[in-house]
């Protein structure tokens, strides 16, 4: 029982950083229709900066608010430089380019970060909070990230709600034709969509990072859990994403804990062919006509 | 505005048929599927010459670099298939090579013959191909590359779970298979050469090759390919015309498969390794930097765009490293520069090389007609 | 043909647009006049769309210009152009169906002259369209067919615009609520500033509401009267009216 509940709580610990992943994937996607393979790698890119800050200033939180500064940048960058160039209704071409990123900038960052394994402090202890005799697997770095995520999305719906930046970005998002004829600067707001994106990937990239090592392709194996988290929520809903992270959290945690962690990256193949097969429009999306 | 990825024509059937004269097109049409299929048994004769006087006329280094050339050769034709030609994006291809790789390691020792192993391989592979393709017919574009996407991170977690059968992380030895007798006669026959194990491979991976090309393209010249091409230009008119899309895709992954895992048979006997590390998702990725570069649907480019895989990391490691970068991070130069081509040949040529030669030769060819306008659609 | 009396709001000379091989509109004027509502008729395929889209830069002209009041736009990007005082409902309506009511027309009133004041824009929407008020917090997908129309006018007309182009509005409605919506926006336009530019192929109730009419064929005006002789004018009618 005990081992269950404990299983349960990192599951949702880290369902909480996929779910900030997925959530930036679907803000790319909802924006641009791009889904974005290069987050994981521009992620990691900026974990990178955040782990230099961190070891030249002590500080986790500074490290961390380089990384989402650094992203913002890297996000909006991408956007203006190279997505922006591929030009409307050209979907291969849009995922080859995020591809391409995805690799150089890899690359890239074993190139100046180096390729060796490098361990990311934690934001505080990594030890269980003790419940009378027994130790739950609840730590107090996963309340700061289960918080630091909570903080993002609440600041994301507020933007989203309640500006009126965000009432244009959703219109952009929407349909761009109509938001120019509503004098909404479209490409801005594509940029902005962008660099809010890679700020939340970022998030994510730093908190998967805490207390554990990072390498060049560490993102990796977290690509794939938050774009099989993005499409169980079904790719257009922000909400559905967090739901979705949750979940993917919690069902791999179960694998890792009962099956063997090797095989957790065939348990997310098998959840994304069995949302792909059953329900393709996602578990939690309104509208059922998508192009799958 | 870039123009959007159009996959570059097979040669001989629609661009050509375009400029025959009215009374003719008739007897050419009824001529050309016999005459592509004796052009393409031409070019195949011509190639196994220039396969067999550049291995005779290059040392052992060099026919290495061309064994591993020709099964990303193998690969890169499968995937363009798929991709140019089908319209399906796939990051599994990596994967699908391990496959072959794995299979062609646990065959090997066994005594099975070399070409009956490779023959399994790429059937095998196949099957997983027919799996995949199956998970994966009714998705496209972002949907599909994702999906294989995570097909390709989660293979490399089998061999490591049975890692009794499949060696886990150390990964699975290939024997290297000992050239036969009559092969070292014919190659001193010719050219009074001494064999070298790498000559032999390099002799395999090409005979495999040019085999797996001539099927290729005669099947892309048949009626499959155009349905294929039917597909991908306008799925919906095609399903209308009667194309059942799912069986379309499923087969057009299925071929693409095998090629994939013939490749991998002789990624296996040449690395003479299987391992995880071996198929990683940059290996994926790099199958479609050679297949858009070299320009998407076509086979020449496919050709062209292994070459690129092979002789381009040595040259930039080494740049990086007369630069004054470590091994570690000059070895890095490769992905960074796959990267790099990737996102520039979409940006500004996204025919690739063949695709863009092709376009200027036809702009040459062809009166002008008419300068085109930058069209305003409605989405 | 005479020009209208008044100073156009909107007046485009000489426009030529296409697309491709395909020339769409071939040396087009038309003006809009403030306190009118100018009529663009024409059969299917005739550029009345074309026409709008490159009045508001979402087709680029080839040839000829586009001027509001003495503001020359043309070859402006569409959002300059929405700032000059040029509000344009497309065809098809373009709700934004996940944003509520409100939403949508706060994202009209946040633009140009109404910003500052979008609660008082917004409420006069609701007090031109009452539907919409019933419905302010609803996601405008639950909308019907009438109250979308009324919407993305309402939209259009809360950034306070001197120029409306409506892009056939009665596509899809049925006839009661089209006399209904062009009953409100005759009302609106009667006595004020606003020029209406009222493209449809529905001419009967086209120039039944509207001052004057402009009839395109093939890209060209072929007429441009006061509504009321275009209305009469048989052969006209049959040859391009349909009715
Ligand atoms: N996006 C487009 N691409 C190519 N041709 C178009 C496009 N839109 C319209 N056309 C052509 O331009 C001409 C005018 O169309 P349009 O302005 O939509 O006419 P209307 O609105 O009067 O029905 C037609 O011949 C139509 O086929
Ligand atoms: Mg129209």
């Amino acid at each position: 029982m005990l081992q269950f509940v404990n299983t349960l709580l990192t599951g949702l610990g880290q369902g909480a950083v996929y779910a900030a992943f997925a959530l930036a994937l679907v803000l790319i996607w909802r924006a641009t229709r791009v889904v974005n393979f290069a987050q994981g790698a521009m992620a990691a890119f900026t974990t990178y900066l955040a782990l230099l800050v961190v070891e030249s200033t002590g500080s986790w939180w500074v490290g961390l608010l380089t990384a989402l500064a650094a992203g913002l940048v890297l996000g909006a960058g991408v956007e203006r430089v190279v997505v922006r160039r591929v030009g409307p209704h050209n979907e291969l071409g849009a995922v080859i380019v995020t591809l391409g990123l995805f690799v150089a900038l890899q690359a890239l960052a074993a190139i100046l970060f180096g390729a060796q394994f490098r361990s990311f402090p934690a934001p505080a202890g990594l030890e269980g909070f003790a419940l009378g005799s027994v130790t739950i697997a609840l730590t107090p770095s996963m309340l700061i990230t289960v918080g630091a995520v909570a903080v993002v999305l609440l600041g994301l719906v507020a933007l989203f709600r309640f500006t009126d930046v965000g009432l244009r970005m959703r219109a952009s998002a929407f349909d761009g034709e109509v938001a120019r004829l509503l004098g909404v600067p479209v490409g801005r707001m594509l940029t902005l969509g962008w660099a809010l994106a890679a700020l939340v990937g970022s998030l994510a990239g730093v908190l998967i990072a805490g207390g554990s090592l990072v390498w060049p392709a560490y993102m990796d194996t977290v690509i794939v859990n938050g774009f099989v988290a993005a499409v169980l929520g079904g790719l257009d809903s922000p909400g559905g994403a967090v739901v979705g992270g949750l979940a993917m959290g919690v069902i791999l945690a179960l694998v890792t804990g009962y099956v063997g962690s090797d095989l957790v990256p065939l348990a997310a193949l098998a959840v994304l062919v069995a949302v792909l097969l059953v329900r393709p429009q996602g578990l939690f999306a309104r509208t059922a006509a998508r192009r799958v | 505005m870039a123009a959007p990825v159009r996959p570059t024509e097979q040669a001989g059937t629609a661009s050509r048929s375009g400029r025959e004269p009215g009374r003719w097109s008739g007897l050419a049409a009824r001529l050309r599927p016999r005459a592509t299929f004796a052009r393409h048994a031409a070019l195949a004769l011509l190639a196994l010459v220039v396969v067999v006087l550049v291995l005779e006329l290059t040392g052992p280094f060099r026919n290495s670099q061309f064994a591993t050339m020709s099964y990303y050769a193998v690969a890169a034709a499968g995937l363009t298939v798929l991709t140019g030609l089908n319209g399906q994006i796939s990051l599994g291809h990596g994967a699908l090579m391990a496959v072959g790789a794995y299979t062609t390691g646990l065959l090997l020792p066994a005594d099975v013959p070399l070409l009956l192993v490779l023959v399994i391989a790429a059937g095998v592979t196949a099957l997983v191909g027919v799996l995949v393709g199956a998970a994966a017919a009714r998705l496209k574009g972002p949907y599909l590359a994702g999906a294989t996407l995570a097909f390709a991170v989660a293979l490399p977690g089998l061999a490591i779970h049975f890692d009794e059968a499949l060696g886990g992380e150390q990964g699975l030895p290939v024997p290297s298979p000992r050239p036969p007798d009559w092969f070292a006669d014919a190659v001193y026959f010719l050219s009074a050469n001494e064999t070298s194990s790498a000559k032999y491979l390099a002799y395999v991976g090409w005979l495999v090759a040019i085999v797996a090309f001539l099927l290729l393209a005669n099947l892309t010249a048949s009626r499959i390919g155009r349905i294929w091409k039917a597909v991908r230009d306008d799925e919906v008119a095609a399903e209308l015309a009667g194309v059942r899309l799912s069986r379309v895709r499923v087969l057009a992954f299925a071929v693409s498969a095998a090629c994939a895992g013939l490749a991998g048979g002789v990624l296996g006997v040449v690395v003479r390794l299987a391992a995880p590390t071996g198929f990683t998702i940059v290996l994926s990725i790099s199958l479609l930097t050679a297949v858009v570069v070299g320009g998407l649907g076509s086979l020449l480019g496919a050709v062209l765009g292994s070459a690129l895989l092979v002789f381009l990391p040595p040259a930039v490691t080494d740049l990086g490293a007369s630069a004054g970068l470590t091994d570690v991070q000059a070895a890095q130069l490769a992905p960074f520069v796959y990267g790099a081509v990737l996102i520039l040949v979409i940006l500004l040529a996204p025919g690739g090389v063949v695709g863009t030669v092709r376009a200027r030769w036809h702009a040459r060819t062809t009166a002008p007609a008419g300068a085109p306008e930058e069209r305003t659609g409605r989405s | 043909m005479s020009p209208p009396a008044t100073t156009a709001a909107l007046r485009v000379t000489g426009l030529t647009a296409g697309y491709g091989p395909v020339t769409a509109l071939d040396g087009v004027d038309v003006t809009a006049g403030p306190g009118r509502i100018t009529a663009v008729l024409g059969a299917n395929g005739a550029g009345k769309t074309t026409l709008l889209r490159t009045v508001s830069g979402l087709v680029p002209a080839r040839s000829g210009s586009v001027h509001a009041g003495d503001v020359d736009l043309t070859g402006a990007a569409p959002e300059r152009i929405a700032r000059a005082g040029i509000a344009h409902v497309p065809e098809g309506r373009g709700v934004v169906t996940e944003l509520t009511v409100e939403e949508n027309l706060r994202l009209g009133a946040l633009l140009g002259k109404a910003r500052g004041r979008t609660d008082t824009a917004i409420d006069d929407v609701y007090a031109m369209f009452p539907p919409l008020a019933e419905r302010r917090r609803r996601d405008a997908h639950t909308l019907s067919g009438g109250e979308r129309q009324m919407l993305v006018i309402g939209r259009a007309l809360a950034c306070g615009p001197d120029v409306l182009l409506l892009d056939e509005p009665s596509l899809g409605l049925a006839p009661r609520v089209v006399s209904q919506i062009f009953e409100l926006l005759r009302e609106r336009v009667e006595g004020s500033r606003l020029a209406v530019l009222l493209v449809e192929q529905n001419a009967r109730s086209a120039l039944s509401v509207a001052d004057l009419g402009v009839v395109l064929n093939l890209g060209r005006v072929v007429a441009s009267a006061p509504a009321a002789e275009l209305a009469a004018d048989d052969a006209l009618r049959h040859a391009y009216l349909g009715f």
